[in-house]
């Protein structure tokens, strides 16, 4: 039986919520951005009044009131966007079982037996009757021309791909309206004469495989409609690789204090989500962004498995220090634990090191997990963040709700 | 975090008199109007979730009969509110 998969997206979701909500604000350019004073003050969304002003997505807010000098610019409310992303699930669970949300706005949607496109209008109907915001839906026989679909027509919309007319429809896009196709992508395809998605489909496998390695056989296969991944179910606890954070810091980074401060505050995140999912983890890597947005990575082993964010942190401080000269100010910084095994598993103990101290402490990060659970996360704190409010006072594991997902759940990082 | 609640003059929170039923139903029965008067449900007629592009906002939406008149009463998280039908001078 051929598989109908829907795959919805709410249109210019962030701004849409806030025009819901605040009436005032309706007819008027808006843009939801982070915070300025935070150096976060990029375009998250922005209504069709602010896309036809040209502001766009990444923008930097000041340059996107440059654009449009009227542009009513709203921090995000995360909490209510989370509202209308479980509503959302709730109208979708009336016709399947078979969802997986794509970020707060999207979603699979396996219908398969019933017809497609007249569930996908009762879904954009109940989503507009219910949340008052719009939403695209994509028909089609797999995720991503399902996804491709979505695309096409917006707002409020219906687009079907099937196997009868993806060839018409799918093939002239433009070969970045593809997922997985980024900006670098694109562009080594276009250098080898590939600017749509039915050029794409056409080239040799070989040449995709040689520039691209093991994602040229999977860019072949999604330009040809062969993808065949299924739609996971949400429920079920996709296999996770690694766990990190990152955050663009309130100001630059200057000394090593400064990044120490940093450091323990993402390791803390880290670790209270390793000890949440029951991970230890063997390898721990950090990233660093300087001012000029200059970045690398730099990962070392473990000389035995934790989940303790002391004695990550001081990993991740000496594996700075070793390969960090200080050529300029830091603006970002990233710690992600990697190699994780279960919490429960085995350990060789040593006789070298100082186990009950370990243990000890990892009962005591236990124990500031359970107070941070109750009490809010900054009821207790280390004495170094203190150094700095404005560093120690970021809170990653509570602000950082949303994480990023990816297509392949077998390589997601949570 | 905690979710920020926007306010306009739209959206008017009222003091609702409400029974919980043994099925797990709510039924508003009553709620008081911004000038303290009483008005009484007389009938709920239709429960769904529905957004008020009005107000601004989102919840379960109560359509009641009050005094004859048709009125949407809707439950949003933790609160009541009443579309405003004209602008407040």
């Amino acid at each position: 039986m051929q598989r109908v998969i829907l795959h919805t997206d709410m249109n210019n979701f962030y701004a849409s919520v806030e025009c819901v909500h605040r009436p005032d604000i309706r007819g008027c350019p808006v843009a939801v951005g982070g915070d300025e004073q935070l150096r976060h003050g990029i375009v998250l969304a922005k209504n069709d009044i602010a896309k036809a002003a040209g502001v766009r997505t990444g923008q930097a807010l000041w340059q996107a009131r440059e654009r449009c000098p009227n542009l009513v610019t709203l921090k995000p409310n995360y909490p209510l966007y989370l509202r209308y992303a479980k509503f959302a699930r709730q109208i979708y669970s009336g016709f399947t079982d078979k969802i997986e949300p794509f970020g707060l706005d999207e979603a699979w949607i396996d219908v398969s037996g019933d017809n497609g496109i007249l569930v996908a209008d009762q879904i954009r109907s109940r989503i507009k009757k219910e949340l008052g915001v719009t939403a695209s839906v994509g028909v089609s026989y797999n995720k991503i021309f399902a996804k491709l679909g979505s695309d096409i027509k917006k707002p409020d919309a219906t687009t079907l791909i099937s196997q009868k007319n993806f060839k018409l429809v799918a093939w002239p896009l433009p070969v970045e309206e593809l997922l997985y196709v980024g900006r670098a992508t694109k562009s080594k395809l276009n250098r080898f004469g590939i600017s749509t998605i039915g050029e794409l489909a056409a080239a040799p496998v070989l040449l995709l495989r040689n520039v691209f390695g093991k994602v040229g056989d999977v860019l072949h296969r999604f330009a040809n409609g062969l993808d065949d991944s299924p739609v996971t179910r949400a429920d079920e606890e996709s296999l996770i690789k690694s766990i990190g954070n990152s955050t663009t810091t309130p100001r630059d980074l200057v000394c090593g204090e400064d990044v120490k401060i940093i450091l323990f505050v993402l390791c803390e995140s880290v670790c209270a989500r390793m000890r949440e999912h029951g991970f230890m983890c063997r390898t721990v890597a950090i990233s660093v962004r300087d001012n000029e947005l200059f970045c690398f990575e730099r990962q070392t082993k473990l000389s035995r498995p934790s989940c303790v964010s002391a004695q990550i942190a001081h990993t991740a401080m000496r594996l700075f220090v070793r390969e960090y000269g200080w050529q300029k100010p830091i603006r970002s910084l990233g710690v992600r634990c990697a190699d994780l095994i279960p919490a429960d598993s085995p350990m060789q103990t040593s006789l070298l090191c100082d186990e009950e101290g370990l243990r000890k402490q990892e009962t005591l990060e236990r124990t500031i997990d359970a107070l941070r659970g109750r009490f809010g996360h900054f009821c207790i704190q280390r004495a170094c963040v203190l150094a700095d409010r404005s560093l120690g006072g970021l809170n990653p594991k509570g602000d950082h709700i949303i994480h990023p997902v990816g297509f392949f759940k077998d390589g997601t990082e949570q | 975090m905690r979710e920020m609640r926007y306010q306009n003059d739209n959206k008017v929170y009222v003091k609702v008199e409400a029974l919980f039923l043994p099925d797990g139903r709510l039924k508003p029965v009553a709620f008081w109007w911004e000038s303290g008067r009483r008005y009484g449900i007389d009938k709920v007629t239709e429960v769904c979730r529905a957004a008020s592009l009005k107000a601004g906002g989102i919840g379960m939406r109560y359509t009641c009969m009050v005094c004859g008149r048709q009125t949407y009463l809707f439950y949003e998280e933790d609160r009541w509110f009443i579309e405003r039908k004209r602008r407040q001078k």
